[in-house]
């Protein structure tokens, strides 16, 4: 066989080898990006957080600093959710969708439908009457890391939700000021590990009457107000977290209280692209019916 | 790889041109590894080009006692370990004593470099080394009665070209490790708060 072989063949061999590390070389040294693919997928089972009712990626109810999507620094992730939540007297539903950069920048768009069922007539409406509104997000992440790093150093980030009642003549004639307005958010979340637990606190200016599906600020009340979020989870395994939550929240109108809200949530990562969430969520009293609380699901695929 | 090469035909030739794979800097850490000192082209039967020779490889033997690949001399101290270990608690226990820190470290190196995500940068690397610095670390931040020999962290990944994502890769390999070792949940993650912090050291690109 040796004899077979012919001379050329190893010089041949010898320049592929050349060339080929030449072409590792440059592909390493003048662009470093190329090995890595689009959606890397590799981020942390269940750090892209649960998306909230409002679409940036949290709890579910409260907003944490965390980045939407399953990529790393080097790549962008995507996600998108669907919620649901039966309550005394009415339905929620939304849904959206998330682009996550670099696990730096989030960008969110979330649709809430919350229907007003037999208390729409009881409210003028009309039975069935739905309130909804479009969320747009941006969310930047400024320092530290949800798992990594030291551990009195949590993950810092920034947003803005800008929400746009799709009901201004109503909105306005329940007492609302405007049909749109914008909350700023400033979060630190940090997964103590050892004692595994996650832990949230996010301030949040806003004057948004029920997340703003009853529009923004009132007439006599129109500024943005500092409410406080904040969630507490164990995490039972790398796939199951159980928590809490708690949400202060303005209350603008003269018609109606608003009241605080919560939940209590267990969250299981199915897979590494799926979560699914189930909670008891209450938001105490809208437009006049006290007692609003009930179960919440809420699925979310991640890439 | 070497060995590899010279059966190279023109047809495979080419498909490696023509899709070079950026398999990333791990390719090119070169020479200081076990499997290209096992290779000895003077032992190949088709061996007539030593093609160590012409690419300027500089070989390593292994010790023959230990079989480990030699390194640069550094300071070994308990430092280099990245962290402080635990103390009057029941970790060591949690894990199984030495021989099960054994076990899992050796699991652990073991999912590692068969992990599609994340083999790459295990390739051409001491592996006999890394589970016995990997034990010695585990062990001695476990307090189960190792002294850490081995690097620091930071001298110990430069060069590896490690990405956040090929760390998460590993930290799910390790947590798998420590769940077949029936290591309690609560246990393993206060061994990754542990190694957590070390991240700065390992992440280069």
């Amino acid at each position: 066989m040796k004899e077979l072989r012919p001379a050329s063949l190893h010089s041949l061999g010898r320049v592929c080898r050349k060339t080929a590390s030449a072409i590792l070389l440059t592909c390493a040294v003048a662009s470093p990006a190329c090995a890595d693919p689009l959606l890397d997928g590799g981020k942390l089972v269940l750090t892209n957080g649960i998306s909230t009712i409002e679409g940036a990626s949290g709890g579910g109810l409260a907003a944490w600093s965390t980045i939407a999507g399953m990529e790393t620094d080097r790549a962008i992730g995507i996600s998108g959710h669907v919620t649901g939540i039966e309550l005394a007297d009415y339905g929620w539903q939304s849904h959206g969708v998330s682009i996550g950069v670099h696990d730096r920048v989030e960008l969110s768009y979330a649709r809430q439908n919350f229907d007003t069922r037999k208390a729409g007539a009881a409210l003028g409406l009309g039975e069935g009457y739905r309130f909804n509104q479009d969320i747009f997000a941006v969310k930047v992440r400024l320092a530290g890391d949800v798992v990594y790093g030291s551990a009195l150093l949590p993950q810092i980030s920034l947003g803005m939700h800008h929400k746009r009642s799709l009901d201004g003549a109503i909105v306005k004639a329940v007492g609302a000021r405007s049909a749109s307005g914008t909350d700023f958010t400033a979060s630190a979340t940090k997964l103590i590990l050892s004692r595994s637990l996650l832990v949230n606190a996010t301030a949040r200016l806003t004057n948004a009457n029920q997340f703003g599906l009853l529009g923004f600020g009132s007439p006599l009340n129109a500024s943005r107000s500092l409410q406080f979020e904040g969630s507490l989870g164990w995490m039972l395994s790398p796939r199951v977290v159980v928590g809490g939550e708690y949400r202060t929240r303005p209350s603008n109108l003269a018609f109606a209280r608003e009241d605080d809200a919560h939940d209590l949530f267990v969250a299981w990562a199915v897979s590494r692209n799926a979560t699914l969430t189930a909670a008891y969520a209450d938001v105490g009293s809208v437009a006049t019916f006290d007692g609003q609380r009930g179960a919440l699901v809420s699925l979310q695929f991640a890439f | 790889m070497m060995k590899v090469l010279k059966h190279l035909t023109p047809l495979a030739c080419a498909v490696a041109l023509t899709n070079p794979g950026c398999a990333g800097a791990q390719d090119m850490t070169g020479p200081q590894e076990a499997e290209v000192a096992k290779a000895d082209p003077a032992t190949d039967a088709a061996g007539s080009i030593d093609w160590e020779k012409e690419f300027g490889v500089e070989k390593k033997v292994p010790d023959p006692v230990t079989g480990e690949l030699p390194v640069a001399p550094y300071e070994t101290s308990p430092a280099n370990a990245g962290a402080k270990p635990f103390q009057h608690s029941n970790m060591a226990q949690a894990f199984g004593g030495q021989a099960g820190i054994r076990a899992i470290v050796n699991r652990f190196v073991e999912l590692n470099t068969t992990d599609p995500r994340i083999d790459a940068i295990f390739r051409n690397q001491d592996i006999v080394r890394l589970r016995r610095t990997l034990f010695e670390q585990f062990c001695y931040l476990l307090d189960a009665g190792c002294a850490y020999t081995g690097r620091d962290m930071k001298s110990a990944h430069k060069d590896l070209g490690v990405t956040r994502a090929d760390l998460n890769a590993l930290v799910e390999n390790l947590q798998k490790a420590m769940r077949e070792a029936e290591v309690p949940f609560a246990a393993q993650n206060r061994f990754l708060a542990k190694l957590a912090p070390m991240d700065k050291d390992v992440v280069t690109r």
